[in-house]
């Protein structure tokens, strides 16, 4: 009995792994094969070279599926450190500290040339990243940092979620509103990219108590339909309000719903001012149609940083700073355009 | 107090809603005795019984206990425990799953650590002084029922009991295992316990006890010197009319039915995964017949297999001339089979639901799931068969739970008597159910094949047995070694079959 | 004499287990009245196409708790036949929004125009949500596996299966025919969420009055050996609970994709499986299986998102909120627990019969 039991959890489990290692391999989409044979077009690159010339790299990431940000970023990477541009990449997913050490210690053994990471956890890596120093491993950290000597890795991209925070309120100040009413629509208390986000509208709000007020302050935890209950509630009290800060996309499309029922209009030129954050391409187009007003970039495109610090190393060139904060943009309906959409959209 | 009691209990009142289970009762328990505690299903046994647990509060009256002056009050089995008040009640609620020495000392392990050694030590130094022969270190749940049941009063002894209630302890133990029983209330007696035993089985009342009080209907009948009550007067007492005994079912068994045309069941080869040699079977309509045997000499796996309560390994069946598959209760049910089990708590009662729903259970399933029987027609069945069987019940929406073991019974049997089967297998029917509900029992056993049902009865009371089949198949070892009918069937040549032929001579 | 009846009534209700949510929702709605009796007012407007719609705290809280409401079914289906819970209900959620969207989209996820009508994709999704239901229902049904481990394991996988139908991308259907379904039927006022979930329950109450669907679910929660012996197939009635909590799934789906024409796979219908078990728990039905009562689920449900509303409503500091919640639920279940049931009917009786004996 027992045996039949232990065998059913086994295959299930196998089953769900199954499932699981169908979804990674699907969320390349076939856009970007990395470790796909060359395609004919290409196929001009002496196969010889291949093995000599290509960088080494292994990429640790967290799961593609987490959210879209973290897709595109992936997407990102992929097409990046492709064979075509001179790289031979392994991936590996987790959002579990001690399996994405584990996926460092197996790269390491590899003898991978850079060991890029997005670390589920800022804490544990001190261990790792010395045997990665000891094998001549160049650490590179992309989106998030770590709890670690700085010597340890050579560099660290990151969005600079306060940044992000700021250029968005900074923008919002810019609109010269006679008041500010606003209803401030959180994410998962504590994220980094809440605190970031929310810090920066507090101390504005806090600075001029006489021209901005918070109507209403409240967590959805970055989900639509719970920002939709937020600010159903606030209508449904009868309180005015002029400006949405929604700390994601999701939560001000939700938002934006509640509107749409209660008819309260919304957009450039209209009653209520509709802010979002990670620029999703639906997102962007719905600026495009002048219906939100803002979005505020968090930029999962980190490939392009990561190159450029791979190519001054392999050039022996020394790096100007060890964190390096990528640039942010905020868009604006008003001076929205397609190409921003194709370009940025996620 | 008077002289030599440990236990008073004064003008006892306890209502339930739409009940009233308890008026002013008196209860006495002297030291050194055994004493039993008889009444029909409902007469408040188990009410009295909880209530001097703590189970249930009384509602007003007065309990003594010696060494304390004032009436003392009992809220919880914990202060009951401490009072020296121990239960050992019909289902064992020990925990199978840990040793001997284990079960006895769980509820009294002192602080965090325990040093098991010393504990299997003082456990088999009890089990000795009582003369139980058990391992204390064995598991529980290997050891028999009675063992089981001992060891279970073994705990209760330890815990410096002056009052040990005995609540059916025997309904599920064989002769031999009874004696043993017997053997360990007589010590216990002799070491100055006071015993309450409460049974249905009239000859252990009188083999065993010194003393009777007889409820009825929540009302104290009266108390009683075994010696001055004789057998049919106790019944009568329990009835609340004079009864002569057992004399008119024998009547109706005179009329033996008449075999004719093809039998309603025929099976040939049948075999379980239960592990029961291959047996043939076969019984014609208005026919009566029973298995016996000793406890687990299989007598219950063949008629499980008949019904296919089991896993059905192989045999052929025939019902009424025609060939037909029965390997699940399903396809029995289709084929107008309708089986009591032995284990009415386990298998039989579905505890939360209503009597109703209880009632209507197996014709509700026969129906078909888009058939549902209307509220207004199930509580029709319901109230027809509750008259018709006297199921005593504050109301047919009463969880039956709620209700006393041989109500319960009934119940279940009502459940399959309103599916109108051809052939009906009752299981231990009688088993822990009291003398006037047993009479009713096999009288509608008699009823119901005069009417031309078939039925198969077991019971572990020969007498019952005897009285109601018209042939009996006899079990030894998962085999079936016998078949007595007319003139053979005796208690002596029963009992010569059981034993087998090389014991003959014995008895 | 009336006071007799008066009391026996009392009586009938205070065994009911339909009290318990009941008792919830009128200190809800009678803190509500204290601090601000605003909150039940109700009131017509249009909406930004025009059409006329209630709206209102009231308003809200039948809409948003809708989708609870019908996972409340079938969870106490499920609880009650198999005495566990299914907390994969979010994560099949996922995936039956998913499995939608993607049938209505096709190929491309910012298709202009549906490529697919509206009932076949939902039917898709039933089909694809039942038959997640069916796997769950066949480890805890034939391979005797606890319930909440069972599901753990489509609780787990879920949401990168949903994610995975969608290639990672988040589909968005623009038709806005497709949000009828969250929002409302244009000409008629009352939110469309609050519709399904009454056709929901209708469907129910006929399931329960034209099948044995009750009567089989208890009795296999109650005793399995005895039913069997019944004639009943316990492992069948269990696997189907499981399959019918995923229809539940499937219409609950629907609802939440269509509020918002697209679907977040990763935070869609997030932590709903603990207010689902929370809303058979609140309608004192035993966790543990066996008898059960559908309209005090329900009631339960509403309850929740009474609770929900209520907090908003008041502004509760959003790092508090669910410490508030997590108070409200503890008193809740307390009083809904039997144990403290029974004392409670006790202790009313013993008041009642000692206010008898003063006068």
């Amino acid at each position: 009995m027992n045996i039949k039991k232990l065998f059913a959890v086994l295959s299930s489990t196998v089953l769900c792994g199954m499932m699981l290692a169908g979804c990674a391999g699907g969320a390349g989409g076939g856009t970007n094969p990395t470790n796909a044979p060359a395609d004919p077009g290409t196929a001009e690159t002496p196969a010889a070279s291949v093995s000599d010339g290509l960088i080494k790299v292994g990429i640790i990431n967290n799961d593609p599926n987490e959210s879209g940000y973290r897709t595109a970023n992936d997407k990102d990477l992929k097409a990046a450190f492709s064979k075509e541009n001179g790289y031979d990449a392994s991936f590996a997913y987790s959002l579990k500290n001690d399996e994405q050490i584990t996926a460092a210690q197996k790269f390491i053994q590899d003898e991978v040339d850079y060991l890029l990471l997005s670390a589920a956890d800022t804490a544990g890596w001190d261990g790792v990243l010395k045997d990665a120093q000891n094998a001549g491993v160049k650490v590179i950290l992309f989106d998030r940092t770590i709890d670690a000597d700085e010597s340890l890795y050579e560099a660290s991209i990151v969005s600079d979620m306060e940044k992000e925070g700021e250029t968005a309120v900074n923008w919002l100040k810019d609109q010269n509103l006679d008041k500010y009413e606003v209803i401030h629509i959180q994410g998962v208390m504590g994220t980094a990219a809440q605190k970031g986000r929310s810090g920066a509208l507090t101390e504005a709000a806090a600075a001029d108590s006489d021209k901005w007020n918070i109507v209403a302050e409240q967590t959805a935890e970055w989900n639509a339909e719970k920002a939709q209950q937020i600010v159903q509630s606030v209508i449904d009290s009868g309180k005015t309000f002029n400006v949405i800060y929604a700390e994601n996309d999701d939560m001000a499309k939700g938002a934006v719903a509640a509107l749409d029922k209660a008819n309260i209009s919304h957009g450039v030129g209209k009653d209520v001012i509709v802010m979002g954050f990670d620029c999703n391409k639906w997102a962007l187009e719905e600026l495009l149609n002048q219906n939100w007003n803002y979005d505020g970039q968090c930029n999962p495109f980190q490939s392009e940083y990561i190159r450029e610090v791979i190519d001054k190393l392999q050039k022996g060139e020394a790096l100007d700073q060890k964190t390096i904060i990528m640039n942010e943009k905020g868009f604006d309906a008003k001076t929205i355009t397609q190409e921003d959409v194709d370009n940025y959209g996620i | 107090m008077r002289d030599g009691a440990v236990l008073e209990m004064h003008g006892i009142y306890k209502t339930f809603p739409g009940v009233k289970a308890l008026q002013n009762v008196d209860f006495t328990l002297r030291r050194s005795e055994i004493h039993a505690l008889m009444g029909e299903n409902g007469a408040g046994k188990s009410t009295l019984i909880k209530v001097l647990t703590g189970v249930h509060i009384k509602d007003g009256g007065d309990i003594f206990i010696s060494g304390h002056d004032k009436p003392v009050q009992i809220h919880s089995p914990q202060e009951a425990q401490k009072l020296g008040i121990s239960t050992v009640y019909q289902e064992i609620s020990l925990c199978p799953n840990l040793s001997v020495a284990e079960n006895i000392f769980l509820e009294r392990s002192q602080g965090l650590f325990v040093n098991w050694k010393n504990v299997n030590r003082q456990a088999q130094e009890l089990l000795d002084s009582l003369g139980i022969a058990v391992d204390a270190t064995q598991q529980l749940g290997s050891c028999s029922i009675a063992v089981q049941q001992m060891v279970a009063i073994a705990r209760a002894v330890d815990m410096d009991c002056s009052v040990l209630i005995l609540d059916e302890p025997t309904s599920s133990l064989d002769e031999s295992e009874v004696e043993k029983l017997f053997v360990l209330m007589r010590k216990l007696k002799k070491d100055g316990v006071g015993i309450i035993f409460v049974t249905h089985f009239l000859d252990q009342v009188y083999e065993v006890c010194d003393r009777i009080t007889v409820l009825r209907d929540g009302q104290l009948v009266g108390e009683y010197e075994i010696e001055s009550l004789p057998r049919v007067q106790l019944v009568s007492k329990m009835l609340g009319k004079e009864l002569d005994d057992m004399a008119d079912i024998k009547g109706e068994t005179s009329d033996k039915p008449v075999r004719r045309g093809s039998p309603v069941y025929e099976g040939r080869g049948l075999c379980s995964s239960e592990g029961i040699s291959p047996f043939d079977f076969k019984i014609y309509s208005g026919e009566v017949n029973g298995f016996t045997g000793l406890l687990g000499s299989g007598r219950s796996e063949c008629v499980r297999t008949i019904f296919g309560a089991d896993k059905v390994t192989g045999g052929d069946v025939m019902m009424d001339g025609q060939p037909v598959k029965i390997t699940s209760p399903r396809e029995a049910m289709k084929n107008g089979i309708a089986y009591l089990p032995e284990d009415r708590k386990r298998d039989g009662i579905v505890g939360d639901l209503s009597v109703k729903d209880n009632i209507i259970l197996a014709m509700q399933v026969k129906q078909g799931f888009f058939k549902p029987i209307s509220k207004a027609k199930a509580v029709e069945y319901a109230n027809e068969y509750i008259r018709l069987l006297d199921i005593k019940t504050a109301s047919v929406n009463t969880p039956i739970k709620s209700l006393s073991g041989g109500n319960q019974q009934k119940c279940i049997l009502a459940r399959w008597l309103l599916t109108h089967p051809k052939y009906l297998i009752l299981d231990e029917p009688t088993r822990g159910i009291d003398v006037g509900t047993k009479v009713d029992i096999q009288k509608l056993v008699l009823k119901l094949a005069s009417e031309g049902m078939s039925i198969t009865f077991i019971s572990s009371e020969t007498d019952e047995m005897l009285r109601t089949c018209s042939r009996l198949l006899v079990m030894r070892d998962r085999k079936l070694v016998g078949e007595l009918k007319g003139d053979q069937l005796t208690q002596t040549a029963v009992m010569n079959t059981i034993a087998g032929g090389e014991k003959n001579a014995k008895k | 004499m009336p006071k007799n009846k008066l009391s026996d009534l009392w009586g009938t209700i205070s065994r009911n287990q339909i009290l318990i949510p009941v008792a919830a929702l009128l200190l809800l709605a009678f803190f509500n009245l204290l601090a601000d009796p605003t909150f039940f007012r109700i009131y017509l407007n249009q909406n930004a196409n025009g059409d006329p719609v209630l709206s209102g705290n009231l308003i809200s809280i039948i809409d948003s708790g809708s989708e609870l409401a019908i996972l409340a079914l079938g969870m106490t289906l499920v609880t009650a036949a198999s005495g566990g819970q299914d907390i994969s209900v979010g994560a099949a959620i996922a995936i039956s929004g998913s499995v939608l969207l993607r049938v209505l989209c096709g190929a491309d996820s910012r298709s202009e125009e549906m490529q697919a009508p509206i009932i076949v994709a939902f039917l898709i999704a039933c089909v694809v949500s039942m038959l997640f239901g069916a796997f769950n229902g066949a480890l805890v049904a034939y391979f005797k596996i606890q319930p909440m481990v069972a599901t753990l394991i489509l609780f787990t996988a879920g949401r990168s299966i949903a994610a995975w139908i969608n290639n990672n991308e988040l589909p968005i259907v623009k038709d806005p025919s497709f949000g009828v379904f969250g929002n409302y039927i244009p000409g008629i006022p009352i939110p469309t969420p609050f519709l399904i979930a009454i056709l929901c329950f209708v469907v129910t109450w006929a399931v329960m009055k034209f099948t044995t669907l009750g009567l089989y679910v208890q009795s296999v929660g109650i005793n399995e050996k005895t039913s069997r012996l019944n004639g009943l197939n316990p492992e069948l009635i269990k696997l189907m609970t499981y399959v019918l909590l995923g229809l539940c799934v499937a219409v609950a789906a629907l609802i939440k994709v269509s509020r918002i024409s697209t679907i977040n796979y990763s935070v869609v219908a997030k932590d709903i499986e603990m207010d689902a078990i929370l809303a058979v728990a609140l309608g004192g039905n035993a966790l543990s299986g066996g008898k059960f009562n559908m309209a005090a689920s329900v009631l339960g449900a509403y309850v929740i998102q009474f609770l929900t509303t209520t907090l908003y409503k008041f502004e509760v500091n959003a790092t508090a909120l669910p410490a508030y919640k997590a108070v409200v639920v503890i008193i809740l279940v307390v009083m809904s627990a039997p144990t403290v049931r029974e004392k409670l009917t006790a202790l009313t009786k013993k008041l009642r019969s000692s206010a008898a004996q003063n006068t």
